[in-house]
């Protein structure tokens, strides 16, 4: 799983934050999303989406080396973390993440539900497809599509 | 109380008064869930409950509710929807609108199912909510700012987290179209909803939740969930509507001959291939903008140029097409975005905003309205003419702008002169983007429609074409079909457009509707509920309005009297007597009097106790 966007795709949907909030914390609450969306509305009119991207800056700047590397990826020890802020603020992607219903931040653990079920594909696995083929509505098929009844659509 | 929890609800509703600057938080009645399910359904019954017959609409005593569905907010397709609703200033019955973007999750997340405005500030205001916090401010400057300004200057100063929704300078004048923005270009466009923000002197909301949504079961709703979004990305529709999304359906309704013209004269515009879906998405598309959690974002954000100026603007859909397009006959997909843009900047609907600037013009044409009333010439087709309407109406400049704020049915009463007869409206409300001559099930969807005029409540044109256009038998009974499918969606929370346009089936919602909620109930169940909710809102508008009912359930008489002129439909129209009916066979079907009236005991079968006494003793 190898996270990668493509602003220009992403609706600001937000259906990532939902997905991760009940994933990871089984709990129903965009604002626990460890990924970030942000509208540039009315100007320019468009979207950024931000990922962890594993740059380690949230590890170099811990006092208490909470943060450690396990496969690959960096983890939050939740028991070592004293809730300083100083990773939230250093984040260069801005999705470290702090909620006033926490006592420890918490960091993207790569388990890739945002990318699965991002509906545009502005989110997408860079270890399965490529960037022209992030899109969904183009992207190629690989599962046979289901019949379905269709309502009253013109 | 006690029976509330598992999931879907808060079991909250937080009161503002305006007039006291005091907030009280109430309990959501213990069997509103059950009856009435959520969104729509509480709208309708606070209203019926608490703004009674003889409420001024742009009074303090009539109020604003917001509301969320049991599903609104929660991980599956299309959560994002919102109710909105008071008693109407565009048609003095109910009144509501339903608006996607980001409103209701949040202030499910804040903790509460329904906002409710009460009474009215003697100042300008805001009101933010954040969580338990909530607070009265001061406009400011706010105040005269256009829709686009305000929503940012919040953005800015209280943080992007906030979701807020606004008025323009339409809702702070009171004119009877006026909308309520979102999201930089979602609106809750219809029934006047602005102009009673405005009365109570709310510029703007600004809402931020920072709590999680309950959930009966958040384990299976995560697997549901996932499943049904993979469900949509392989429905049949989802690669081929998602792009142009409801614009693409222009190029149809053309071809059928159900296009609204040069103010409804006739219903095919020759030159809809320069404003379809496919000049949207290759001309002026910059980004896809969705609700939240929608698999199939139709908001097309979009960069107009004409050589009145560029905007930017989320859209044109579908309607604003119509009604800005081939209503007042802009054949550009530029023109139809400019103008779109001056509506939801200014905060009018832009829906009846084209249809009331097309009404002038034909009035203009047929010497009711003079140049110098007008202010300047007035032409179909020419894009100065319609943003000229439209600021006027905005800013209700005295004069003609003044008299097109109340909208066409009140403006066509005062210019006299047989206007009425091309004032395309039901009950006051304006008419909207299906030109039904030739459509029996579309034009008893909208003469029968709660709020007025109003294509969502049954979008039955397809019907019409797949099952005859002369026939009308079986008609009434797909109208009532879908004025029971459709507004349940409101009910829910939830968008309907999955399933209308990509083949995504009903029976999904059914199956999560208990994942969520914790509450056993099969689809019958929910279209009772939904049934009970149509009915209240028809007691709540025949007791507020004298008249509303067969004698108002009626089309303007061009559309029973004028044969189309041109067109895939011409020669055709509906006569008055197969609108009677089409009537008679759908207020029997229903359990009604011949008056349009629920008799007694339709209203005590759906446990209306209460509308039962009120309409009958």
């Amino acid at each position: 799983m190898r996270l990668a966007t493509k602003d220009e795709l992403c609706s600001g949907c937000r259906t990532c934050l939902l997905v991760c909030s009940l994933q990871n914390q089984g709990q129903n609450n965009p604002k626990f999303g460890l990924l970030r969306i942000h509208g540039l509305f009315p100007k320019p009119g468009r979207y950024e989406v931000k990922v962890c991207i594993e740059c380690g800056t949230c590890r170099d700047v811990c006092p208490v080396e909470a943060i450690y590397e396990v496969d690959g990826y960096l983890r939050v020890d939740k028991n070592l973390c004293t809730r300083c802020l100083a990773c939230v603020q250093a984040c260069p992607e801005g999705v470290m993440t702090i909620h006033k219903q926490w006592d420890a931040t918490q960091k993207c653990c790569h388990c890739g539900a945002c990318a699965e079920y991002c509906p545009t594909g502005a989110i997408y696995d860079a270890d399965t497809i490529e960037p022209d083929q992030a899109w969904r509505i183009t992207r190629q098929v690989t599962k046979p599509v289901a019949e379905n009844g269709g309502a009253d659509s013109g | 109380m006690a029976s509330l929890p598992p999931g879907g609800y808060n079991g909250r509703i937080l009161r503002v008064d305006l007039t006291s600057g005091e907030h009280r938080v109430t309990p959501l009645p213990a069997d509103w869930p059950d009856k009435y399910i959520g969104g729509r359904g509480f709208v309708s019954r606070l209203l019926y409950e608490e703004v009674p017959p003889g409420t001024d609409p742009l009074g303090p005593q009539n109020k604003l509710v917001m509301a969320a569905g049991p599903l609104s907010g929660v991980f599956l397709p299309g959560c994002g929807k919102t109710h909105l609703g008071a008693k109407s200033p565009a048609t003095g019955g109910y009144g509501d609108s339903n608006v996607g973007g980001h409103l209701s999750p949040e202030l499910k997340q804040a903790g509460y199912d329904m906002l409710v405005l009460e009474g009215a500030s003697a100042e300008p205001c805001i009101v933010v909510i954040n969580d338990d916090e909530v607070e009265i401010r001061p406009a400011g400057d706010l105040w005269g700012l256009g829709c686009f300004a305000t929503e940012k200057r919040l953005k800015d100063e209280l943080g992007e987290e906030f979701q807020i929704a606004v008025i323009g300078p339409a809702g702070e004048n009171l004119v009877k179209f006026a909308c309520i923005g979102h999201d930089f270009g979602r609106q809750a466009g219809r029934t006047g909803i602005g102009a009673v923000m405005g009365s109570k002197k709310v510029k703007a909301l600004a809402i931020q939740g920072s709590g999680t949504i309950p959930l009966a079961d958040p384990q299976g709703v995560l697997q549901l969930g996932k499943t049904m979004y993979e469900a949509c990305f392989a429905a049949p529709g989802f690669r081929e509507w998602t792009p142009q999304g409801t614009a693409g359906v222009t190029d149809w309704v053309n071809e059928v001959g159900a296009f609204p013209t040069r103010n409804f004269q006739t219903s095919f515009f020759p030159e809809y291939k320069k404003i379809n879906g496919e000049r949207l998405r290759e001309d002026i598309h910059l980004t896809d903008k969705g609700c939240m959690g929608c698999p199939t974002p139709c908001g097309k954000y979009s960069h107009a140029k004409v050589p009145m100026g560029e905007a930017k603007v989320e859209g044109p859909e579908y309607e604003t097409i119509a009604m800005l397009g081939g209503d007042c006959c802009l054949a550009d997909i530029n023109e139809v975005a400019y103008a779109n843009y001056i509506c939801d900047d200014l905060g009018l609907d832009s829906i009846s905003g084209g249809n009331v600037a097309a009404f002038a013009i034909e009035a203009y044409e047929k010497g009711v309205i003079s140049e110098e009333q007008a202010g300047m010439p007035l032409a179909f087709g020419d894009l100065p003419s319609v943003v000229h309407l439209l600021r006027i109406i905005a800013g209700r400049e005295e004069g003609l702008g003044d008299l097109l704020a109340e909208g066409v049915k009140t403006a066509s009463e005062k210019l006299g002169q047989d206007s009425a007869r091309y004032a395309i409206h039901v009950k006051g409300l304006e008419w909207t983007g299906y030109e039904s001559r030739y459509a029996p099930a579309m034009m008893l969807s909208y003469v029968t429609a709660d709020i007025g005029a109003h294509h969502n409540r049954s979008w039955a044109i397809t019907f019409d074409v797949a099952k005859g256009r002369d026939e009308l038998a079986g008609k009434a009974e797909r109208v009532i079909e879908l004025q029971h499918i459709r507004p349940l969606f409101d009910c829910l929370g939830v968008c309907r457009l999955q399933w209308v346009e990509i083949g995504f089936e009903l029976e999904w919602y059914e199956k999560v509707f208990p994942v969520v909620t914790g509450r056993q109930r099969t689809w019958q169940e929910l279209l009772q509920a939904s049934e009970r909710v149509w009915n209240l809102n028809r007691v709540y508008s025949a007791r507020h309005v004298p008249g509303w009912g067969r004698r108002l359930d009626q089309p303007p008489a061009r559309f029973v009297e004028e044969p189309v002129p041109d067109g895939p439909a011409k020669g055709k129209f509906i006569t008055q007597a197969q609108l009677d009916e089409l009537l008679d066979t759908y207020y029997r079907l229903r359990g009604w009097t011949d008056d349009g009236l629920p008799t007694k005991e339709k209203l005590l079968e759906l446990d209306l106790p209460d509308a039962a006494k009120d309409l009958w003793g």
